[in-house]
């Protein structure tokens, strides 16, 4: 026979047998379709690099119908959310560093007077700049507001004002991060991404492993409990987790000069929750997935929301509603939330509190499901 | 002499399909009783119902005096259950294996149990040997050392010699027995038929039905079986041609030699009839246990067939 036919009917044997297996795993051709799907959906409608509705606080001083103006028009830009009354510096810098407002706008006593007598009249914005990228679009919104507010509002006798080269300056001041760099936003979110990539997979092999192996089937005919063997499995890895972290910050502080503000026991305490609940994630994977491939797969379908959709790579509030609410339901987000706090704010406990309750609210969750997914019988 | 397992009607279903379908099984404290049957018959379906691994669909008893259910935690501490796939971990040595069971099980002094399992198998030099290098028969010995570390008083031994080399089934065997000696009560599945003739009793299980019980001797005795041996210029070529033949349960070669058996003598003298061959002789024999488990294999067909 002709060589050429020869190899071709071989390899037809081949692409057949190879179609017939990949068919038998509907797992994994879910996945090849579901996962350019969701990357689809992800990177074309969650993702929005000019985020608007950033929530600030307005502290105004002046209380004169230009102070007013501008206000309103600084809201009508879309860019920022009126984050409720705050009467005090203090508040309003509470609300700040447990992150639930992003902008504090300091209208000064005189603002007016200042701006009609020509004198240097000052508007005060403090920007949480952790997340660098979500400063400048809204700074430039700031300022354009102002010019259009004065244009507007300053006529007649007060067109002079309005003459002058720049009424009136907005001084930014970028706390937390006054230079701007986006690796103090990007390192303390990168141990809840390397955390999660890795305690995920680890746990969901780990336990499909001995599935795959044949061990299982041992280790229950032994008296072992569920419980004993999810905790059993788990403990190592946290201490992995643990090790992960300490490197990492080191390595932050050292090559990247990432500083760390907060208490290390507040940061001690979430990361401990929240590795547990990676690995419990991961544990649940391990009960559903029928072998390693399947577990890999898992691990990558939830890893992929949780870089996208945590704030981590992209501003949490640049985001629709609905990703919002993914976003909020992965643990990633929560933790970055605790990390990005302890390290760049010196946020203290109470001040993440919600965020760490979250966590070990997830891990009681998480747990739960892991637990009474593992059987004690092969039934 | 107490009933170290009694159960009554064992059933499990998986689907449509009854895998297991009542089977009683009785065996006496310090017997060993070997589990055959062909492959899917469900001999480790009830293995694992008897070490509490499965629940069962219906049928109730007691394990080493204990409720097969509610029991399940005590039967499970004084059971030893070898798995068909070898179930220790290729990736720890053979010490960390049987350290890791002997801490499953509580044991005190686990050095001192380790060490000694280890001296028993005489594989004192290897103990910090990985358990994936050892060969199939050392394997399997060493997981007969770990599932007697806790010294249980029921071991249920899943095709333990599957794929073993004679030289070291013979060995595993001797330490069935030796076991067997000390009072332990041991089921173990197996398809090999030198190792049934080795049990004190057999359980003969086919598609889910238990089709014979007792010793090699009174399951050969009461199976009605007759058999003919033929010898002589080619007698094992009639193999083919005779297998056929209506009411013929095997017509197996051995050698040069043919091996012919029936429940029907007549149906016997019918086939050695269609031989026109005069220079092949042929002797009457005892039918083999091969023959009996063939012919009830073949019974249990014909009751699905039927029902």
């Amino acid at each position: 026979m002709n060589p050429v036919t020869s190899a071709l009917k071989r390899l037809l044997a081949m692409i057949i047998k190879e179609a017939r297996q990949i068919r038998r795993d509907p797992l994994t051709m879910g996945m090849m379709f579901v996962i350019p799907i969701m990357q689809l959906v992800l990177f074309g409608y969650a993702i929005n690099a000019d985020p608007k509705g950033l929530p600030t606080a307005v502290l105004s001083y002046d209380n004169s119908p230009l102070s007013r103006a501008i206000i309103r028009a600084i809201g009508t830009t879309g860019y920022f959310s009126e984050a409720g009354p705050v009467n005090s510096e203090s508040a309003a810098n509470a609300l700040m560093q447990a992150g639930e407002v992003q902008f504090l706008i300091t209208i000064p006593d005189g603002f007016f007077r200042h701006v009609v007598r020509k004198e240097k009249a000052q508007i005060a914005v403090e920007a949480d700049a952790t997340d660098p990228s979500t400063v400048a679009p809204a700074i430039a919104a700031i300022n354009a507001a102002i010019a259009q507010t004065l244009n507007a509002e300053l006529q007649g006798p007060l067109a002079a004002s309005r003459a002058q080269a720049a009424p009136v300056n907005v001084i930014l001041q970028r706390r937390y991060n006054p230079e701007g760099l986006t690796r103090f936003n990007i390192v303390p979110g990168l141990l809840g991404i390397i955390l999660t990539m890795t305690m995920v997979m680890m746990t969901a092999l780990a336990v499909t492993r001995e599935y795959e192996r044949g061990t299982m089937e041992n280790l229950l005919a032994m008296p072992v409990k569920p419980l004993e063997v999810m905790v059993g499995k788990i403990m190592p890895y946290v201490l992995i987790g643990a090790v992960q972290v300490a490197v990492v910050l080191v390595a932050s502080r050292i090559f990247f000069n990432v500083p760390f503000l907060g208490q290390a026991w507040v940061f001690g305490l979430a990361t401990l929750l929240f590795i547990t609940v990676n690995l419990a994630i991961g544990f649940t994977f391990s009960t559903v997935a029928r072998n390693q491939l399947q577990a890999v797969q898992m691990s990558f379908f939830f890893m992929l929301p949780s870089i996208l959709l945590s704030g981590f790579a992209f501003p949490f509030r640049g985001m629709p509603g609905w990703a919002q609410i993914i976003g909020a339901a992965l643990p990633a987000t929560h933790f970055i939330r605790i990390s990005r706090g302890v390290m760049l704010k010196g946020a203290s406990f109470t001040q993440l509190a919600p965020e760490i309750l979250l966590l070990a609210v997830t891990l009681v969750i998480v747990g739960t499901i892991a637990v009474s997914r593992y059987r004690v019988t092969l039934d | 002499m107490s009933a170290i397992i009694d159960v009554k009607g064992l059933v499990k279903r998986y689907g449509p399909r009854t895998v297991v379908d009542h089977v009683d099984l009785a065996i006496e404290q310090g017997r060993i009783c070997g589990f055959l049957g062909p492959n899917g018959s469900g001999k480790t379906t009830t293995l694992r119902m008897i070490c509490g691994l499965l629940t069962p669909d219906g049928g109730s008893g007691t394990v080493l005096g204990q409720d097969l259910i509610k029991g399940r935690d005590v039967i499970k501490r004084q059971t030893g259950y070898m798995t068909q796939r070898f179930g220790l971990y290729d990736d720890l040595t053979i010490a960390e294996n049987l350290e890791f069971v002997a801490r499953l099980y509580e044991l005190p002094d686990i050095a001192k149990v380790v060490d000694a399992a280890i001296q028993r198998l005489g594989l004192g030099d290897r103990r910090n040997q990985l358990a994936g290098s050892l060969s199939g028969g050392w394997k399997q010995r060493m997981a007969l050392a770990a599932c007697v570390l806790h010294q249980p008083r029921l071991l249920l031994l899943d095709e333990p010699t599957a794929g073993v080399d004679p030289k070291a089934r013979r060995t595993f065997w001797d330490e069935i027995h030796a076991l067997a000696a000390q009072g332990i009560t041991v089921l173990v599945s197996t398809h090999y038929m030198d190792e049934a003739e080795r049990c004190h009793e057999i359980a003969y299980i086919a598609y889910g039905k238990l089709m014979a019980r007792g010793t090699a001797a009174e399951i050969v005795a009461r199976s009605g079986l007759h058999a003919l041996v033929a010898t002589g210029d080619n007698a094992d070529k009639l193999a083919p041609g005779l297998s056929g033949q209506p009411g013929i349960t095997a017509a197996a070669a051995f050698g040069a030699t043919l091996h012919l058996c029936s429940p029907d003598e007549a149906a016997l003298k019918r086939a050695v009839a269609t031989v026109s061959n005069k220079a092949i002789r042929w002797t009457e024999t005892e039918p083999t246990l091969e023959d009996v488990f063939i012919h009830l294999m073949g019974q249990a067909q014909d009751n699905m067939a039927a029902a």
